[in-house]
């Protein structure tokens, strides 16, 4: 079996996620944790990475202050063995570097896992979703020249790490690294004048309320429960509330304790961005939203008939 | 009748003072001229508008219109003047012609206006002067805020109107004082309390020479005057003073109807157009450069405009006002024109064009017949051309152009509301025919709280033994609002598509239950058999004993809103209310004000319910809320997005259960349960 | 600058909803659109093209159905359209479609590349193979684009955030939503580039071979449902006071 590589990015609370992700495509492997970085923040990365792997490639250097794909694929493809997985979260770098490392790896490319059907042969057998999440398929892949595959987060349970493990230094890989394409700035979404992530209780719109004009009806229930108003990016892109109050990958990830989602159907990227496994309430009008897969109360219903009644019972009920 | 003086023969010092006469009008005329040389210029560049069609009906708009100034009194006081200033613009406009004509022909009369002429002229001037005085203390003193400039859009028409008023004002009196100086030479005093009257009894008792004098200065006064309020009124809203009476004649005929994307090119060869609807000045027709040059700047059509009121960035009468002012600036009296400047982004912007929703209030007010509807279309269809659609509206084109309806609906769902109707429904597509055919149109066959509509409206025909059909999946949206947006090529796809259906389902007669159907089919849809609203068969059937309503099941009052499309653009407005009156006990209120022609626009159908819009209310809230002060419980509405709307509108202001919004077919379905 | 913009033709289901049946997706009724991505990154390349002048070219691999999406395309303004079709390319998997795209790159002298950020598949994968096979640099997520080489780029990323970068040129940048507003072409505009010349060029004109598919997808499939919600049925005022009552129970109501 080729040897497999887990790339833990900066924020290493993902690490035993993707270690559970890279055991389930490959059962029995001792995974290699990858971590790039400069300075003290590479060795915090690097310890980080240690407590759930048995052994960590740390690559150093001060062009790689801010790791780019275009950074890491040369390097990658130069520190790795031939045949070498690698297994990649589904988020903006694991996009940005997957494809081309596995063309330079000469590796099958599994983008956005959400399951694993069968593994440990020469084909692995994966689930995907498509059209938005709305179709799910049985992908096949022959694994003999290795694969790259992203996680989607919170389609792998964290099971037990195999650290504590050692910091392997293979900054020599990572000398005179050259980008065609060099990190200028990092431009934060504009603050809003609410900081959604720190919220207990989230009323949360998507495209379901309709209209901006409906959008009053959400925020009086939200005012009666004592919650924030936070959304979907329908929403922001339509303009209606600020980029501050977007749930999402593309958004504010968000640790509620209720999660009250209305009319919103429930994609990935959305749901990516709700962590801490809320209590979560979900109306929408649609019984086949997949919000109503994951949520734990679900009402079937227009928004602009329930919203009235619902905020009466909630004034009631205080 | 000899005179003691003339202007004809007076001198000053030994110069003789005709030739001064005869070259003041000569002046006045040649540059009169070539003021309106200049102002014809973007007309002659603009595109073709035949409009010398039913000159009967055209002249009777002229008498009614523009002669009986039939508009006017919808604004009470300020029609009432403005006729008033009207006749006395008629009477003395013959009285100037004669004065032009004094100067140089002691004593001249114009053939047929002897001294009958001379006494109602009189009087006229004095209700005239009287009329100035009150429009310019109204002007200073208490402007109506329909008057107002908004910020941004240029200054304000205080000034312009003050000073011609002015000028009004010195031609009245110079020439109450050339006729009072005269009279006070003899012993006539004339016609007591008219200027001559005033000015007469003011220079009794002086000399024959100063008299002289003054009657001479009161004469060139006027003439220069004359001459220079001829040349000022094409620089300014008064052009309308000129421009009225061709742009009356001119006006639009009929109601409903589009213009065509460029008149003369038929639908086949459109593909040749290289560029659809406005873009510059000059893609517009000459009657709607005729348009800007006649607006009075009155603001009546802003004032009932929906959009103006709940705050969108549209009003009406800026729309003609800046487009006057664009084309006076490439077009200046002096000097060339310059080249052709895009419209949008230039005078106006794109969410002010997508603001309307083709209500057609605006129209229906203007006392001079400017047209807005076809201009919003025209130059939507140029944003179309450019392909400057609202992202919010590109989905639901794109839906109507592959699967005929703005939801991206499953075209063999159209008619799965009939299941439901309780009445046996016949469907062409399955092969069944029937002499009537029903026209459901996408909102009423696809939306689930408009599907109670279609499904009334079934029971009702089936109730009143009418032999109907629908198309079922053979139907596509009517393209009415498609239209409207100026997606020109696509509402003519559907409609070829709807024209061939009918055509094959082998019926005899329409009925719709969607207003904006009944207006598509009918102006939209050549060839098709005639069209009718089911409103008007209730109506019908409850007048020949076919439907018997039982009576009213509560004691709440109602109210008829107008849907535009079944009132303003095609009449209908006895009908429903018949209908509702056919319920024995059914308590009925009218909207004073806002009912009938005046009606309020709900917020629009069609693609307007995707549009997003910068606006501080909705319509249909405003409209809830006349219809609350006007006392009534229950709306009742006859068009499938009026009920959409207002309904939206109850929920989100929290009168549920308070009031109710309803369809006139619901309401009588409702009553034939005996 | 000479841009090359890679679209796909896309199933676009009734009201947006995908169903699934014996192992594939619901395929009666089915139209097809392209790929909501691509409209934006053909609008970013005309827009580009309008600032620094140059022309946009517009490509896809697929069968000769695959001519309307490029029609629509240049409807846009993409003055040049190109079909990439043979029997070989069917079934490829995204490296065997970034292989043709890849040698109708190396036949043009393009500055540019550009792709959606994704497509139906979600996989998000042609754009960044593609530059791996040219050897050229990579961004994805891209929501700016400004100057004229290098380029300052934004990419989306976590939390709302823009990572700017200036990347060289030649380049491959994969397009994500939002980068600005695609125009609206109707059906005028595509009868207007109807009678256009779309070259077609096969694996044998393109010296390009896909190679055998190491991804394949197997089937659709619906998966069992879980458990899901706890569903509150009845009238309106009765949900709702039953749900605020669960609300308050969970810490929801404050």
């Amino acid at each position: 079996m080729s040897q497999v590589f887990v790339l833990v990015p900066g924020a290493a609370d993902a690490a035993p996620e993707l270690l559970a992700a890279a055991l389930a495509l490959f059962p029995g492997s001792t995974p290699t944790a990858l971590v790039a970085g400069h300075g003290p923040a590479l060795d915090a990365a690097a310890q980080a990475a240690a407590a759930t792997f048995k052994e960590v490639w740390a690559f150093g250097g001060a062009a790689l202050a801010h790791p780019n794909a275009e950074l890491l694929r040369p390097l990658l493809a130069k520190a790795l063995p031939a045949g070498a997985s690698v297994v990649l979260a589904h988020d903006t770098l694991g996009m940005d570097l997957g494809p081309g490392l596995s063309v330079k790896l000469g590796a099958a490319y599994l983008p956005d896992v959400v399951g694993v059907e069968a593994a440990g042969g020469a084909s692995l057998t994966v689930l995907r979703q498509e059209f938005g999440g709305q179709a799910h398929a049985r992908v096949a892949c022959d694994a003999s020249g290795g694969v790259v595959a992203t996680a989607r987060s919170g389609a792998f349970r964290p099971g037990e790490g195999q650290g504590p493990g050692t910091v392997l230094d293979r900054s020599g890989d990572a000398a005179g690294l050259q980008a065609r394409r060099r990190f200028v700035e990092l431009v934060q979404a504009e603050a809003g004048d609410v900081d959604i992530t720190k919220e207990d209780v989230l009323v949360s719109v998507g495209r379901g309320i309709g209209d901006k004009e409906n959008l009053p009806l959400a925020e009086e229930l939200a005012e009666a429960m004592g919650a924030v108003i936070s959304c979907s990016r329908p929403i922001v892109d339509a303009k209606w509330l600020d980029k501050a109050r977007q749930v999402g990958t593309s958004g504010q990830t968000v640790k509620p304790k209720v999660y009250l989602a209305l009319g919103i159907s429930g994609s990935f990227q959305h749901l990516g961005g709700i962590k801490g496994g809320p209590f979560l309430v979900a109306v929408n009008k649609n019984p086949k939203a997949p919000i109503f897969q994951v949520a734990d109360v679900g009402v079937v219903a227009d928004l602009l008939e329930l919203l009235p009644e619902l905020t009466e019972a909630v004034k009631k009920a205080k | 009748m000899t005179l003691p003086f003339s202007p004809a023969t007076a001198t000053l010092g030994s110069l003789p003072l005709w030739p001064l006469f005869a070259l003041i009008p000569l002046a006045g005329l040649a540059c009169f001229a070539w003021i309106i040389r200049r102002r014809l210029e973007p007309l002659l560049r603009a595109a073709p508008d035949p409009r010398r069609d039913r000159v009967g009906v055209r002249l009777l708009l002229v008498l009614k219109i523009w002669l009986a100034q039939w508009r006017h009194p919808r604004y009470l006081l300020a029609g009432v003047l403005h006729i008033v200033l009207f006749l006395g613009f008629l009477v003395l406009g013959a009285r100037s012609l004669q004065m032009v004509f004094l100067g140089i022909w002691p004593g001249f009369a114009l053939p047929g206006l002897g001294a009958g002429y001379a006494a109602v002229k009189d009087v006229a001037a004095t209700l005239t002067l009287a009329a100035v005085l009150v429009l310019a203390v109204r002007r200073a003193a208490f402007m109506p805020e329909r008057y107002r400039v908004p910020p941004g859009l240029g200054k304000d028409h205080t000034p312009e109107a003050l000073a011609i008023l002015g000028l009004i004002a010195t031609l009245l009196l110079s020439e109450g004082l050339f006729e009072g100086s005269l009279l006070a030479a003899g012993t006539e005093r004339g016609i007591p309390l008219t200027l001559p009257w005033a000015f007469a009894g003011l220079l009794g008792g002086t000399a024959a020479g100063t008299l002289a004098g003054i009657h001479t200065a009161a004469y060139a006064v006027h003439d220069v005057a004359f001459f220079a309020f001829l040349c000022i009124l094409p620089l300014g809203k008064h052009f309308h003073v000129i421009t009225s009476l061709f742009n009356v004649f001119f006006m639009r005929v009929e109601t409903g109807n589009v213009k065509p994307v460029r008149h003369g090119v038929p639908d086949a060869q459109l593909d040749e157009v290289k560029s659809f609807g406005v873009k510059t000045l000059e893609d517009f027709t000459w009657k709607h450069i005729l348009d800007f040059y006649s607006c009075a700047d009155c603001g009546r059509c802003s004032d009932r405009c929906p959009a103006n009121a709940v705050g969108r960035p549209l009003s009406p009468r800026f729309i003609s006002i800046k487009g006057r002012d664009h084309a006076f600036e490439r077009f200046p009296l002096l000097g060339g024109a310059t080249a052709p400047a895009p419209l949008i982004g230039g005078i106006y912007s794109e969410a002010e064009i997508w603001s309307c929703t083709t209500c057609g209030a605006c129209e229906e007010e203007c006392p001079l017949g400017i047209e807005y509807i076809d201009k919003i279309v025209d130059l939507r269809r140029g944003l179309v051309d450019d392909g400057l659609v609202p992202q919010g509206v590109q989905k639901p084109l794109s839906a109507l152009e592959k699967r005929g309806n703005p939801w991206g609906k499953l075209e063999r769902k159209r008619g799965e509301w009939a299941a439901q109707a309780g009445v046996p429904v016949k469907s062409a597509e399955k092969g069944e025919t029937a002499p009537l055919l029903y026209f459901a149109d996408s909102m009423t066959s696809y939306d689930d709280r408009s599907q109670r509509i279609a499904q009334a409206t079934a029971r009702i025909l089936h109730r009143a033994g009418e032999d109907f059909a629908i198309l079922g999946k053979e139907e596509r949206d009517s393209g009415h609002d498609v239209r409207r947006f100026g997606e020109e090529m696509l509402f003519q796809s559907l409609r070829d598509q709807n024209v061939e259906a009918i055509g094959a389902s082998g019926a005899g007669a329409i009925v719709v239950s969607d207003p904006h159907a009944l207006n598509a089919l009918r102006h939209d849809y050549p060839g098709v058999p005639e069209v009718r609203h089911i409103s008007e068969l209730i109506a019908e059937g409850i007048g020949r004993g076919a439907l018997k309503p039982s009576p009213a099941k509560d004691q709440r009052t109602y109210t008829l809103h107008d849907p535009c499309y079944l009132g303003r653009h095609n009449g209908v407005y006895d009908a429903p209310r018949q209908a509702m009156d056919g319920i024995p006990g059914l308590k009925r209120v009218e909207m004073e004000g806002n009912c009938r022609d005046r009606s309020f626009c709900c917020g629009g159908g069609g693609l307007m319910l995707f549009m997003e819009h910068e606006e501080k209310e909705r319509m249909g809230a405003r409209r809830v809320e006349m219809a609350r002060a006007a006392g009534a419980d229950v709306i009742v509405t006859a068009c499938p997005y009026c009920l959409t709307n207002i309904e939206d509108a109850i929920k989100v202001a929290g009168l549920e259960g308070k009031m109710e919004a309803i369809d006139l077919c619901e309401l009588v379905d409702a009553h034939l349960d005996n | 600058m000479e841009i090359l913009v890679c679209v796909k033709r896309v199933p676009d289901p009734a009201e947006n909803e995908i169903t699934v049946e014996g192992g594939d997706i619901g395929r009666d009724d089915l139209v097809y659109a392209v790929n909501e991505w691509d409209n934006y990154a053909v609008e970013e390349a005309l827009q580009i093209v309008e600032r620094e002048g140059g022309s946009v070219t517009v490509v896809t691999v697929g069968g000769a159905e695959a001519d309307e999406t490029l029609r629509r395309e240049m409807a846009m303004g993409a003055e040049k359209g190109l079909l990439l079709s043979d029997p070989a390319f069917e079934g490829a998997d995204g490296l065997g479609v970034a292989r043709v795209l890849a040698a109708a790159v190396r036949k043009g002298a393009y500055d540019l590349v550009l792709t959606g950020a994704m497509a139906d598949d979600g996989a998000a994968q042609v754009g960044g193979m593609l530059a791996a096979l040219l050897d050229w640099p990579f961004a994805s997520l891209v929501n700016r684009i400004e100057g004229t080489g290098p380029l300052r780029i934004g990419r989306e990323i976590e939390g709302g955030a823009q990572e700017v970068s200036d990347i060289d040129l030649p380049c491959v940048l994969s397009i994500q939503t939002g980068i600005n507003e695609p125009r609206y072409v109707g059906i005028r505009g595509i009868r207007k580039v109807a009678s256009a010349e779309i070259p077609v060029l096969d694996a044998a004109a393109l010296g390009a071979d896909p190679g055998a598919p190491k991804v394949r997808r197997l089937a659709y499939f619906v998966p069992e449902a879980g458990p899901g919600a706890e569903l509150l049925e009845g009238g309106t005022r009765d949900v709702a006071a039953r749900l605020a009552g669960i609300l308050k129970a969970k810490g929801g109501i404050k």
